[in-house]
């Protein structure tokens, strides 16, 4: 065993000191290496965790969301409904729910105005999220203009800000009492944005979500499992962007595999043929390789890792804020929770690690067990 | 990295508790990820017509439409008809 571990020890020693001298080509190697494993980790991490969060997070969402629909476009609903879906079997209780959005032509944000059903912020107050204070430079005390559906201008005192760790489901809201609310976008008292709705037995809510499309042909309804469903699918890698990324991150392995695989360097050849020469055999030539390929791929996985974790949760994911802002003026700002498992970096290693170390190896025993005199000429 | 991520969502479990709070509270649907679109706003109430909503012509645009992928209910294929 001893025998064996010093064997390894003086290879790693060697390939060590063979991989510093082509110091300038390995460095690259290593940082295209990392790069590459950088990208595809951050993906990895920051869609995880947001994944993860809003699994938690909205599993206390409503059961049921009932919405008319009127030529494919969500229209408000009369109270009146409620009484048609009351008397459902299964049912325990149904909320009405009157949010809206409001386009802010001061800074040009879109901000979701929502009454809350109970403790409403009293008329001539709202409570604003840390986005909309961030991005109107409101703050506790400041009265904020709205512009009416008459286009009058409506100010309403800042209560309170919500805290900033809650950004990633409060960034834009504004909480706004019911009077102002109708005060703001007219329309009558006898309809809301939508209803929710609870069910004494969650095994019912298909039967049920199947009875309110019967009794109300105009309205759809959204289950809970289906909001999760759409958070568990948002980052899907089939979707735009994530394709790009996962395709040059592709590309990219496919170029390093292929440059590998195609064999040698004249310079690496030589190297062979003289190990060979000394007296080296063929499995320690190879397992030289093996190490050399370790050495490169661990190396750019690790740092690859690391950065990407530095990136996802200390930086909140600064080079994907672009692409994630859009044009949106009013952009949250949140630092992902870490819900990192072995699992994703076992996923990572393989495919990252495992296909390049594979690569180097086949090359080099193609050129280990040829003759080391026609090798090295 | 894992010490430093079981650290890190020990300390978020309250916040995450917070928002969970705010989300019973007040009914919400969604994460606020992208504000610019209605559709992406609140991407689990988008359905089919939302992004062409400026005219039958009109292309979905807005670049958060390009990350986020529409929600899977929408893609339901129904069986053959024959």
């Amino acid at each position: 065993m001893e025998r064996w571990i010093e064997r390894q020890r003086n290879i790693i020693d060697f390939t060590l000191s063979s991989l510093l001298r082509r110091k300038g080509k390995n460095v690259a190697l290593v940082c295209v290496y990392t790069f590459v494993v950088f990208m595809l980790a951050s993906v990895m991490f920051f869609v995880h965790s947001i994944k993860k969060e809003a699994s938690i997070i909205l599993k206390d969402a409503p059961e049921m969301v009932i919405q008319r629909m009127i030529a494919g476009r969500h229209e408000v609903i009369p109270l009146a409904y409620i009484d048609r879906i009351k008397d459902i079997r299964g049912v325990s209780s149904i909320k009405r729910r009157l949010w809206g959005y409001y386009y802010d032509p001061i800074i040009g944000a879109n901000y979701t105005l929502v009454v809350p059903e109970n403790s409403q912020p009293g008329p001539g107050n709202i409570i604003i999220g840390e986005g909309v204070s961030r991005t109107r430079l409101a703050f506790e005390g400041d009265a904020l203009e709205f512009k009416s559906h008459e286009g009058k201008i409506i100010n309403l005192e800042v209560k309170s800000i919500i805290s900033s760790e809650s950004e990633l489901v409060s960034s834009d809201l504004v909480l706004i009492s019911e009077d102002d609310f109708r005060r703001l976008f007219g329309g009558s008292r006898d309809y809301v944005t939508d209803l929710t709705l609870q069910v004494k037995n969650p095994r019912e809510l298909s039967t049920i979500a199947l009875k309110v499309a019967e009794i109300l042909p105009d309205t759809r309804v959204i289950l809970r499992d289906e909001i999760l469903r759409t958070y568990d699918a948002v980052f899907n890698w089939r979707g735009g962007m994530m394709i790009v990324i996962l395709l040059g991150a592709l590309l990219a392995f496919i170029i390093f595999a292929w440059d590998k695989a195609s064999g040698l360097s004249l310079e690496e050849r030589k190297e062979i043929g003289i190990l060979k020469a000394i007296g080296w055999e063929t499995s320690d030539v190879i397992l030289m390789k093996f190490w050399e390929g370790m050495v490169v791929s661990l190396s750019s996985f690790l740092a690859g890792s690391l950065l990407a974790y530095a990136h996802v949760f200390f930086t909140s994911s600064v080079l994907f804020e672009p692409a994630l802002k859009g044009w949106a003026i009013l952009y949250p700002r949140f630092r992902p929770i870490p819900f990192i498992d072995a699992s994703q970096l076992a996923a990572l290693f393989f495919l990252t690690v495992v296909p390049y170390t594979v690569a180097t190896i086949i090359p080099s025993w193609r050129a280990s067990t040829a003759d080391p005199d026609s090798v090295m000429r | 990295m894992f010490v430093h991520a079981s650290f890190k969502k020990e300390a978020g479990a309250k916040f995450i508790k917070e928002k969970t709070e705010i989300v019973q509270r007040l009914g919400l649907t969604d994460l606020c990820l992208f504000t610019e679109a209605s559709y992406t706003r609140h991407l689990s109430q988008a359905d089919l017509h939302t992004p062409f909503q400026d005219s039958p012509m009109s292309l979905e645009h807005f670049p958060s439409g390009s990350i986020a992928a529409p929600p899977p209910s929408l893609r339901k294929i129904n069986g053959k008809m024959d």
